[in-house]
């Protein structure tokens, strides 16, 4: 108790000095929570993709497409437990910063693929199935835009219809929620069929096929069996696990993780130079009294404690306010962003390597100064005073 | 208090005793002797005052004695133990038990409160947090500051701060107390009231003092007074007796 009154005593010594320290790295800590959480949730559709889906796209890029008639050629290989199809709609609602993600797939076969992700009520995909221009939304969609059973939806597509209008209609027959909490719940799924017979042109082009293995220990040679098949044909196929898809999806918007890395470790480098200089300067002024100390028989180890303890508290004490800041900050944003980044929170595990972060951080700034006054001279020190 | 009251505490036991001591210092490639072949003998419960110019050697010794610094040369024997066959750890344990310093400049840290600047040297033995205080209590009784525990080194005067620091200095009961310059920073009736105290604890308390100072009227409270001169004790190390 008395050697933390006498830290905190310590920190009070100079409460400007204190305080602007603390400031900065407790912003140093916000940008790291914020930008960690963001890069996470970039990062999410890898971290839930599961083990037992392998994804299948046409070898040139994502945007070009696979013919229909791979599909029962992949559902008949040995080891495919199931596999379905979804392309990509790319439409948007009244107003084109209403953009979400929308895919004609084959209703009961999309839901059965993602059955430990996603849930709709029976009698909803019962009713989904019995209209051709129905849909079904996610939980995120209905918070976004209000949207009930029911309700007429139409969308400016990127494929024109029959006749050369790009509007289509749609009618929501369901709602679908996520079964784990990181699911993404802000799409909407619509007839694969209505829109392959609607479009004007690519009839009968899938986007990419979704195949579920019967053993995930098996997704290596299935994915090459699948490529196999459809080698040195006029669309090649790439497969890969689900999570290396999402992982290259995600990379569509640039590396955030490099990103956020490279941004983290500029403004770290910075905030230890600063916090460094700081700890050094507040130690140099307290030579006479770290020798003092020493003179009064406290140990050369005990004083070096003592001068990194306060490192580590000051790193504490910034970091934990900054982490606590982009925690608030990211609840706040977490419930407008559910329908564009599903999944932006900062978990636990984040949180925890923030601390290990600031104790490092501590144990850095306060290294030199903690190990001059090991090697403190008393004799010397005294004689500064 | 009269002398010959005074002088039947000073025992027969000696508790320092130097022989041969030297202390160099590298200064660039040149050696500098600051201290050379000096023996001396202490005894237990005398009040000591050290006397010479500025570079005499006084503040040396007085680190030796303290066991802040180690003998280039000799024997240094202190309580029984061999000070300068310690190492720097024997020697910071050493000085957590056997001594107190009184300094020029108090060296109270001002961020702690007079009672917590008294505690520090406590928190180096086994005593519980109740026993500290009961401890620290009586060492600001005896300097005349209980009225003062909760004040900070910047609330109290220059007398007061070095009673303060004579309490942190008592407050573990050692068996030296080593004082350098203990009233240099004081104007004179403040010094007396310290010299007094001093006086008093060596008096009463039976604590033997070894006192650094340029002033001869300080000198005068102790009962002995040593000269030094370019590292060496001026007639062969002869006391002048004050008649305390």
């Amino acid at each position: 108790m008395y050697y933390l009154q006498f830290l905190l005593s310590n920190l009070g010594r100079k409460k400007a000095r204190t305080i602007l320290t603390v400031l900065s790295i407790m912003i140093a800590f916000l940008l790291f929570g914020l930008l960690r959480s963001l890069a996470a949730a970039f990062d999410q559709g890898a971290e839930i993709a599961g083990e037992d889906r392998l994804v299948s796209i046409n070898k040139i890029s994502l945007i070009q497409p696979l013919p229909e008639a791979y599909l029962p050629k992949v559902q008949a290989l040995e080891g495919v437990d199931k596999a379905t199809s979804a392309n990509w709609f790319g439409g948007y609602y009244q107003d084109p910063k209403n953009q979400f993600p929308q895919f004609p797939v084959i209703a009961q076969d999309y839901f059965e693929i993602y059955k430990e992700m996603i849930t709709l009520p029976e009698e909803q995909m019962q009713a989904w199935k019995k209209n051709r221009i129905g849909v079904v939304i996610g939980k995120a969609l209905v918070d976004r835009f209000k949207w009930k059973i029911g309700d007429r939806i139409p969308l400016m597509g990127m494929f024109p219809r029959e006749g050369g209008s790009t509007t289509w209609e749609f009618v929501i027959e369901g709602i679908y929620e996520a079964k784990s909490k990181s699911a993404d719940t802000s799409a909407m799924l619509m007839h694969y069929d209505y829109f392959d017979e609607a479009r004007q042109y690519g009839k009968g082009d899938l986007g990419w096929l979704i195949i579920r293995v019967k053993d995930p220990k098996q997704s290596a040679q299935v994915a090459v069996a699948v490529d196999a098949l459809f080698a040195n044909s006029p669309a090649e196929t790439k497969t890969s696990s689900e999570k290396d898809f999402a992982k290259s999806f995600a990379k569509q918007f640039g590396d955030i993780g490099l990103i956020t890395t490279l941004i983290l470790g500029a403004v770290f480098f910075t905030m230890l130079l600063v916090a460094g200089n700081t700890m050094a300067q507040s130690f140099r002024e307290r030579i006479p009294e770290l020798a003092i100390l020493k003179t009064l028989g406290f140990s050369d180890l005990a004083v070096m404690i003592m001068v990194l303890a306060e490192a580590i508290v000051i790193s504490l004490i910034g970091g934990l306010a900054g982490l606590f800041l982009a925690k608030f900050f990211i609840s706040g944003a977490a419930e407008s962003m559910a329908a564009t980044l599903p999944g932006l929170s900062l978990s636990t595990t984040m949180m925890l390597l923030g601390v290990g972060l600031m104790f490092l951080f501590g144990l850095l700034t306060g290294i030199t100064p903690a190990l001059q006054g090991l090697q403190l001279n008393i004799v010397a020190a005294l004689r500064r005073r | 208090m009269t002398a010959l009251a005074t002088q039947s505490l000073v025992t027969d036991e000696l508790l320092v005793q130097l022989k041969g001591i030297g202390k160099a210092y590298k200064k660039g490639k040149e050696q500098v002797n600051v201290l050379s072949k000096l023996d001396l003998d202490i005894r237990r419960g005398d009040f000591l005052a050290l006397m010479g110019p500025s570079g005499s050697g006084k503040t040396t010794l007085l680190n030796l004695l303290g066991g802040l610094d180690k003998p280039s040369a000799g024997e240094l024997m202190i309580g029984g133990q061999r000070l300068d066959q310690m190492s720097s750890s024997q020697l910071t344990k050493w000085r957590a038990r056997h001594v107190g310093f009184i300094f020029q400049f108090y060296n109270l840290m001002p961020v702690l409160t007079a009672e917590k600047n008294v505690e520090l040297p406590l928190l180096l033995t086994n005593l519980s947090s109740k026993q500290r205080k009961h401890h620290v209590a009586a060492a600001l009784e005896l300097v005349g500051l209980s009225n003062r525990a909760k004040h900070y080194p910047s609330e109290l005067s220059g007398g007061q701060e070095q009673r303060v620091a004579i309490a942190r200095a008592l407050v573990s009961d050692p068996d030296l107390l080593l004082c350098d310059e203990p009233t240099g920073d004081l104007d004179r009736a403040t010094a007396d009231e310290i010299l007094s105290l001093l006086q008093t604890l060596n008096q009463q308390q039976q604590k033997t003092i070894i006192m650094v100072t340029h002033d001869p009227r300080a000198a005068d409270h102790a009962r002995h007074i040593l000269h030094m001169d370019k590292g060496a004790l001026v007639n062969d190390g002869r006391v002048t007796d004050t008649g305390h």
